[in-house]
């Protein structure tokens, strides 16, 4: 199924916005099958970072590198999931999935079953034939999740992909996240502004400056995960990182 | 794969099914009103012209609905009147589809390419006020037959709504589509094929309802003035001799295959837009 996740690398890389810069000499390393997870204050360029390391933006100076390869453009070996609802809505949840596979160099042969299976394991089983239009947030959030790692990339950049959802089904989406991340072990980077659910997704949590400052921590988050740490002194840390931010937790 | 992970709650479909009890109002059907309505208009005519009622308009001087439907009886009894039907249509057609091919493709090109946009862009938006029925003394001595320079004048009509409808819609494309293939391993080819093509449909069926309408009154009023057969020359020759019931003749055909023709796109464009979010009522 999915290989083994890449290595995402960034050297002192500048990253602007409308003109002005938002991230400007970051350096970050993130290893091969982990889940990173960047937060900071808003307007701090986490989504900036995200587009960069997808291939969707140029930086202005600097490396990014993807297997210790420059990255110049996209590829499909680097997902993205979106906050937004960014399914093709003519296309039904099983289309939306096959996309994916036949973008992914997938034989036609086969296709069928396996965007199914995929529907399978994000638990939207008899909604193959519905169009993104009927269905409910947290249920497009799945097929794009579905869509995003059914190509088998070795690395996916999530932009806040729960962050319009409420609690119970951003809950769910969490575990649902988790649990197909150890079916199909890959390297997430995961964008969010929510303390408590960087401290469950995440293997590290790069906590960014301000808008042109430099990155602040980067914080282990003991495995395996437990959600007992929204308690613990880690929580307090990440926040202390994030002291002057207009971090919500 | 190992073992997929644990189905959780699923969330209900949000879109509720379409048509509820409550939600119906009471009333005629609203095929019978739009009926009714075409009638109303129908017997006030008769009313009017049948009493020879002259107030500042002068309806006694226009053909009652009964002189007219007898003209309509006698006519398409005639080869001539399905002679004239087919012309039109096969030049409304023809150049319609012309239009809505070299429209579309140059809509996007204008819309995706800014080299594009800034070598053909002011040529087109210098072109694009002029009415096409304008252009008709040129067609005449452009074109070495009537038929291609009528079939010119119904394209020319028809491509400036379907281009300038698709250009708009190419750059209102929301680019969250368009990142989302491209991150699935998509190339402009896919890119082009499967959002832009499909994503801007809604757009130009807006322009194709809007093409249609115009190259009718372009496609009759060129017939009118250099045609040989056809439903607008066939109306100006009842006029030229007076024959009014025969030009209402005439004027109520080029209606019937105006709605017809533009019911077709807007059903075809409903078709192929089913994806689009519609309210309540919106497929009636």
């Amino acid at each position: 199924m999915t290989g083994e996740g890449m290595s995402l690398t960034l050297r002192d890389v500048v990253l602007s916005y409308g003109g002005a810069p938002v991230v400007d000499g970051l350096h970050l390393d993130v290893r091969p099958g982990e889940i990173l997870v960047l937060t900071g204050p808003s307007g701090c360029g986490k989504s900036t970072v995200l587009r960069a390391l997808a291939g969707l933006l140029t930086p202005d100076r600097g490396d990014l590198l993807a297997d210790g390869a420059p990255i110049v453009t996209t590829s499909r070996d680097r997902a993205m999931v979106f906050q937004d609802n960014a399914l093709l809505p003519w296309r039904t949840v099983q289309s939306n999935v096959e996309l994916a596979l036949k973008l992914a160099g997938r034989p036609r042969n086969g296709r069928r079953e396996e965007a199914l299976r995929w529907i399978s394991d994000v638990g939207l089983t008899g909604f193959e034939r519905y169009l993104p239009k009927s269905l409910s947030g947290g249920m497009r959030q799945r097929v794009q999740l579905a869509r995003g790692l059914a190509g088998a990339p070795r690395a996916v950049m999530m932009d806040e992909p729960f962050g319009a959802l409420d609690t119970q089904t951003r809950s769910t989406m969490q575990r649902l996240l988790i649990d197909t991340w150890r079916a199909h072990p890959t390297t997430v980077v995961f964008v969010t502004h929510d303390v408590d659910e960087a401290l469950l997704l995440g293997d590290r949590i790069a906590v960014l400056g301000r808008a042109g400052q430099p990155l602040r921590a980067v914080l282990e988050v003991p495995s395996p995960r437990n959600p007992d740490l929204s308690r613990s002194a880690l929580r307090a840390e990440a926040i202390s990182a994030l002291n002057d931010s207009d971090l919500v937790s | 794969m190992t073992a997929p992970p644990a189905v959780l709650t699923v969330d209900e479909p949000a879109v509720a099914v379409a048509a509820t009890g409550s939600a119906r109002r009471r009333g005629w059907p609203a095929w019978l009103v739009r009926i009714g309505s075409v009638a109303a208009v129908v017997a006030l005519w008769q009313v009017l012209t049948a009493n020879h009622v002259r107030l500042w308009l002068r309806f006694d001087t226009l053909p009652t609905v009964t002189e007219i439907a007898s003209a309509f009886a006698r006519r398409v009894a005639t080869e001539d009147y399905w002679l004239d039907l087919g012309q039109s249509l096969i030049r409304i057609l023809t150049g319609f589809a012309l239009a809505a091919v070299v429209g579309v493709v140059t809509g996007i090109m204008l819309g995706r390419s800014p080299k594009a946009a800034n070598v053909f862009g002011p040529i087109v938006e210098l072109a694009r006020p002029i009415p096409a029925i304008a252009i008709v003394p040129v067609a005449i001595l452009l074109f070495p037959t009537d038929e291609a320079g009528i079939v010119f004048i119904t394209f020319l009509a028809a491509y400036f709504p379907i281009m300038v409808s698709t250009r708009h819609a190419v750059r209102a494309l929301p680019t969250l589509w368009e990142d989302s293939v491209r991150t699935l391993g998509g190339n402009r080819w896919d890119v082009l094929v499967r959002v832009v093509l499909p994503g801007i449909l809604p757009g130009v069926f807006g322009g194709l309802s809007v093409g249609i309408g115009v190259a009718w009154i372009c496609v009759i009023s060129a017939e009118m003035i250099s045609g040989r057969l056809g439903v607008g020359y066939r109306t100006w020759q009842a006029y030229t001799v007076l024959a009014y019931p025969e030009v209402f003749v005439g004027i109520i055909t080029i209606g019937v295959l105006g709605f017809v023709t533009s019911a077709a796109v807007e059903l075809i464009g409903r078709r192929v837009t089913g994806w689009l979010p519609r309210g309540q009522g919106a497929n009636r």
